[in-house]
């Protein structure tokens, strides 16, 4: 077992390699000089020079890059501009956030995609599995923005249902104390009901624009690869040796359909990190995809960099855990290694 | 040619949707094509006395908060938002096919170097990699062309790499190269042909959602800047008054994007089905 991750580690780490190349790039792409940049609007010439000595932009593009991984190896990533801290200490601050409303979306996407997935499968042809069809293919079409304000207009403004779609907690609560930082976990310790349903509430129409976005693949693959083992020999056998259609469609047909969607989350996991820093925009939501919104408007790179090179790394890190996964439903993959 | 038509019908005639997608692509071409002329309001002209009206039967859309007509802003929209993507799109057909068409056919390092570089892309959530690109390169609309088209890349460079990869070994491959051509021409007059349809299907798959992404860009506040009506712009423009319950200013601009997306997707699987009927799903 140890054996599987280290080698999916390994072959993880180019990957990771080619995110920080990247990301280096485009550090040094900024348009026009850096050095007179960073050296501010009334800097001289002098000044401009002594700035890019500090930040060594002066020596070899090959060292620049060395220093840049060092720096970065001691959890530098520059200071904000315009909040003068440390943009690691602020991504990590609000990371939370984004990856409570993330994963939230992800357990319900799963949680509607795949049994619609698989009833589609099984009656192909009819109304739910034209169902399944309007839905994934409308899923993918629907912007996040739009979805979000739609949802937002209907269930704030004409229901009243949901709460002011503004923000992670209704201004009259204050946040649970810290020891997750995802609000719902925090507020449960803290025995904190109230708190509880505060933010659950507001959780909910940002979790579900994401949702419908990622719903779609989860669900076409779904269908998909249910239709190929559901026709596969070994489930007539299964059925015709008399074992309940629920074992035949559960433990037969689904643990086996399972793989291939397990490898298409990679794919949704690249749109979700996208998605939700359009869905923070729409909801107000406090994560590390309105932080780099926020640092573009006052064109400060640093934050945009960082958040750039985080999102990089962790996508890398899921589809690691993908990977891993994959060897443990599959235990053939694990062998063949 | 005679059974693709066939079975060009077929596929029609199995799911009218298709016919219905093709109606509105060529919808959204003439918009693009004859929208400016055509819009009842100059779309930057900005009315203080008919501000953040309803939709009525002089403004079909309502307008916005400086009085503009949405409807005339929606439609002279589309020329850019259909034009990014259409650019996108071509500049990663345009460099991905000979990159992906020359790592499958010679192999090798140049294909290693091929497949890396487009797998470092994929590393990246693809979003997240175009706002990197704008807000490295520039917040210009050229600038999102080219981050779209960057992220796109890797997909062209698979299928067309994958189609070289299975022919190269093949008998007419061969006896082309036996008949005097050299790489190239086997490249461009023998294999590029061949991979055409499932980089079709790409492409139009592709487009949808390099719609998509210009305009989450743009709604983000990169790339195109107001007062240039675009549908992302639009709709952010109108988010604010989403609260107070004036729906129009980011309803029309949100649902005519979704058709736009709606109608390259239906598309999209249409031509899939006629080009590729093994990979329906």
């Amino acid at each position: 077992m140890l054996r599987i991750i280290l080698t999916r580690l390994l072959a993880a780490l180019p990957n990771l390699v080619g995110v920080v190349v990247i990301t280096f790039i485009l550090t040094r792409a900024l348009p026009g000089d850096p050095a007179a940049y960073f050296a501010g609007a009334a800097a001289t010439e002098e000044a401009i020079a002594q700035v890019r000595a500090q930040l060594g932009l002066d020596k070899p593009l090959l060292e620049q890059f060395f220093r840049y991984v060092g720096s970065l190896a001691q959890g530098d990533m520059g200071l904000s501009l315009t909040t003068g801290q440390p943009v690691l200490q602020e991504l990590l601050a609000r990371l939370p956030a984004s990856l409570e409303m993330v994963l939230l979306a992800l357990v319900l996407a799963c949680a509607v995609a795949l049994p619609l997935g698989v009833l589609a499968a099984t009656r192909p042809g009819s109304w739910i599995d034209q169902l399944c069809r309007v839905l994934t293919t409308a899923g993918v079409s629907l912007p996040t923005f739009f979805t979000g304000l739609l949802l937002a207009y209907v269930f704030y403004f004409l229901l009243g249902w949901a709460p002011s779609p503004l923000g992670r907690l209704d201004p009259m609560f204050s946040p649970p104390p810290q020891f997750t930082g995802l609000y719902l976990i925090d507020a449960a310790i803290a025995g904190d009901g109230a708190l509880w349903w505060a933010s659950f509430k507001q959780l909910i129409l940002p979790v579900v624009t994401m949702a419908i976005f990622v719903l779609a693949p989860i669900a076409r693959m779904t269908r998909a690869s249910m239709l190929s083992v559901l026709s596969a020999d070994f489930i007539r056998t299964a059925r015709a040796s008399g074992l309940s259609a629920g074992t035949v469609l559960v433990t037969y047909g689904l643990r086996n359909a399972l793989l291939p969607v397990v490898t298409t989350l990679g794919m949704v996991f690249s749109f979700m990190l996208g998605s939700s820093v359009i869905v923070e925009k729409v909801f107000g939501w406090p994560g590390v995809g309105s932080y780099a919104i926020d640092a573009l408007t006052a064109s400060d790179y640093a934050p945009v960099q960082g958040f750039v090179l985080a999102m990089g790394i962790l996508f890398v890190l899921l589809n690691l855990l993908v990977d891993v996964l994959y060897g443990l439903i599959d235990p053939r993959v694990a062998v063949s290694s | 040619m005679n059974e693709t038509l066939k079975h060009t019908k077929h596929v029609l005639s199995e799911n009218p949707v298709t016919l219905l997608a093709a109606g509105m692509f060529l919808a959204f071409v003439l918009m693009a094509l004859f929208g400016p002329s055509l819009v009842p309001y100059d779309p930057l002209a900005s009315d203080a006395t008919a501000a953040l009206q309803a939709p009525s039967g002089a403004h079909w859309f309502g307008t916005d908060a400086l009085g503009r007509d949405i409807f005339s802003r929606v439609v002279v929209a589309t020329r850019l938002d259909l034009g990014i993507a259409v650019s996108a799109v071509a500049v990663s057909f345009v460099f991905g096919m000979p990159l992906g068409l020359a790592a499958g056919f010679f192999g090798g390092w140049w294909d290693r170097i091929v497949t890396r570089v487009s797998d470092t892309i994929m590393a990246f959530p693809l979003f997240v990699l175009a706002m990197g690109i704008v807000a490295a390169l520039g917040n210009t609309v050229g600038n999102i062309v080219l981050a779209t088209a960057i992220i796109n890349l890797p997909f062209y460079v698979r299928v067309a790499r994958a189609e070289a990869n299975v022919r190269r070994g093949a008998g007419w491959i061969e006896a082309a190269r036996l008949a005097g051509n050299g790489d190239a021409r086997i490249l461009a007059v023998h294999l590029f042909p061949n991979s055409l349809p499932p980089a079709m299907v790409q492409v139009s798959l592709n487009m949808g959602w390099a719609i998509l992404n210009a305009a989450g860009l743009s709604f983000i506040g990169l790339g195109v800047r107001p007062p240039t009506p675009e549908w992302g712009i639009l709709v952010a423009e109108g988010a604010q008054f989403i609260v107070s319950g004036e729906w129009w200013v980011s309803f029309f601009p949100g649902a005519v994007l979704m058709l736009a997306v709606f109608t390259f997707n239906l598309l999209g699987d249409a031509l899939r089905d006629i080009f590729d009927p093994r990979r329906r799903t």
